[in-house]
């Protein structure tokens, strides 16, 4: 019977706290105006959630081509299919891997310091002081980290995924010996841009939403102690990986199915 | 001050480069270079059979490609396939009497139309239909083939 209860109880805690996710969603997207009103806001977000993780984008995309290239090489020259080597890290990155590894690294880069941030702004009770002001703090301070996460997510995994190729292009071309003019013919034979592209960017997009919306309900849903904060934190890292990998395998069926 | 005019920049470096990004995936990763629909015009070809050609395969005159197949249905009426053929403009002058055929590139390669030109004068216009076609050789078929022709054989 106790296992029966706990399960009632943790799934009345889980739907409670669905409800009050979609609650705060719902606030922070009625604040896109009027963050869009006060551009600067939005700047400084940008700075910290996409020029912050841009370093980090930028060499797990060059090392993860670089492993693709080698990795391919290896499999493909059994066939003597080398030239497809340009398709496949292509295909790849385009298609899961840019999406997928950029928004894990931008959940464990920006969003688990978005949930600290704000976990601490609520523990040192700077969000009720706002309100004392009569700011709404969901205006002021979360949708433009929200705003700032939607855009940055598309453009990382763009830089992950173009820089990715390059690197697979100097493993497979410069180290191994494949044909450059192949690997650059066949991987525009094969990639098409509204299938694989497009379809890259409406993932990526859908992630970095889900991604900011996590870490930023997450510390704004901590319970204001520094234990609270440290476990909020360690939520947002996990529940967001679990969303996104999860969401890539529903995406991933509904864009890529009809072939 | 000095600090926020940095971080502006470096903003702006940042957004400028994950377009440079995107536009380099889109204009040097994709086809979206190659051909847009546009500046094309499409002709039909019938085959016997067209094996394993699908949509968006490459059409192909003397090994360069200058097309790509749009549509692949069946005919019920004369039991033959009816393939699209997406030409880019640029090629316009492809004459009458070409003879299209569905070939492999390589042993398991993806299928692809070739188009091979014959010595008429007049051109193939917007709409028309190549006559002559040959059509894709299926593998199992021609062991099959061959397997009866040595078995044939070995009997006398």
């Amino acid at each position: 019977m106790d296992f029966i209860e706990g399960l009632g109880r943790s799934s009345r805690i889980s739907f409670n706290k669905l409800g009050r996710a979609t609650h705060f969603l719902i606030q922070t997207i009625s604040g896109v105006m009027s963050v869009l009103m006060r551009p600067r806001l939005l700047t400084k977000q940008l700075y910290s959630v996409g020029v912050m993780s841009f370093l980090i984008i930028t060499i797990s995309g060059l090392f993860v081509g670089m492993v693709l290239g080698l990795q391919g090489y290896y499999t493909l020259s059994d066939f003597g299919a080398e030239e497809t080597l340009g398709v496949m890290v292509a295909a790849s990155l385009v298609r899961e891997l840019g999406p997928v590894v950029s928004a894990l690294l931008f959940a464990g880069r920006a969003g688990s310091a978005l949930t600290a941030e704000i976990g601490l702004m609520k523990a040192t009770e700077q969000l009720s002081g706002m309100e004392m002001m009569a700011i709404d703090p969901i205006k002021r301070i979360i949708t433009p980290r929200f705003l700032a996460g939607l855009i940055s997510m598309p453009l990382l995994a763009g830089i992950f995924s173009a820089v990715g190729i390059v690197g697979g292009q100097i493993v497979g071309s410069g180290l191994l010996g494949v044909d450059e003019g192949a690997y650059w013919s066949q991987m525009q034979a094969s990639i098409d841009f509204y299938d694989d592209i497009i379809n890259g960017v409406i993932k990526s997009i859908v992630f970095g939403f889900v991604a900011s919306w996590i870490a930023l309900f997450e510390g704004y849903d901590a319970i204001p102690t520094s234990e609270g904060v440290s476990r909020a934190t360690t939520r947002t890292v996990v529940n967001s990986a679990f969303t996104i990998l999860g969401l890539d395998f529903i995406l991933t069926a509904l864009m890529f199915g009809d072939h | 001050m000095q600090h926020t005019r940095n971080q502006d920049t470096l903003v702006g470096l940042f957004v400028a480069s994950g377009i440079a990004g995107l536009f380099f995936l889109a204009m040097h990763v994709s086809n979206l270079s190659s051909f847009s629909d546009e500046d094309s015009y499409t002709i039909t070809a019938k085959f016997e059979n067209s094996g394993g050609l699908k949509v968006k395969s490459p059409v192909s005159a003397a090994g360069v490609k200058i097309g790509k197949v749009t549509s692949i249905t069946f005919d019920p009426k004369t039991y033959k396939s009816v393939v699209q053929l997406s030409i880019n403009s640029k090629y316009n002058t492809l004459p009458d009497d070409t003879t299209a055929s569905v070939f492999t590139a390589g042993l398991l390669g993806e299928q692809y139309v070739n188009l091979e030109p014959g010595g008429s004068d007049t051109y193939l216009k917007k709409g028309g239909e190549i006559e002559i076609t040959q059509s894709a050789i299926i593998l199992e078929k021609a062991i099959g083939q061959f397997l009866f022709k040595s078995a044939a054989e070995e009997k006398k």
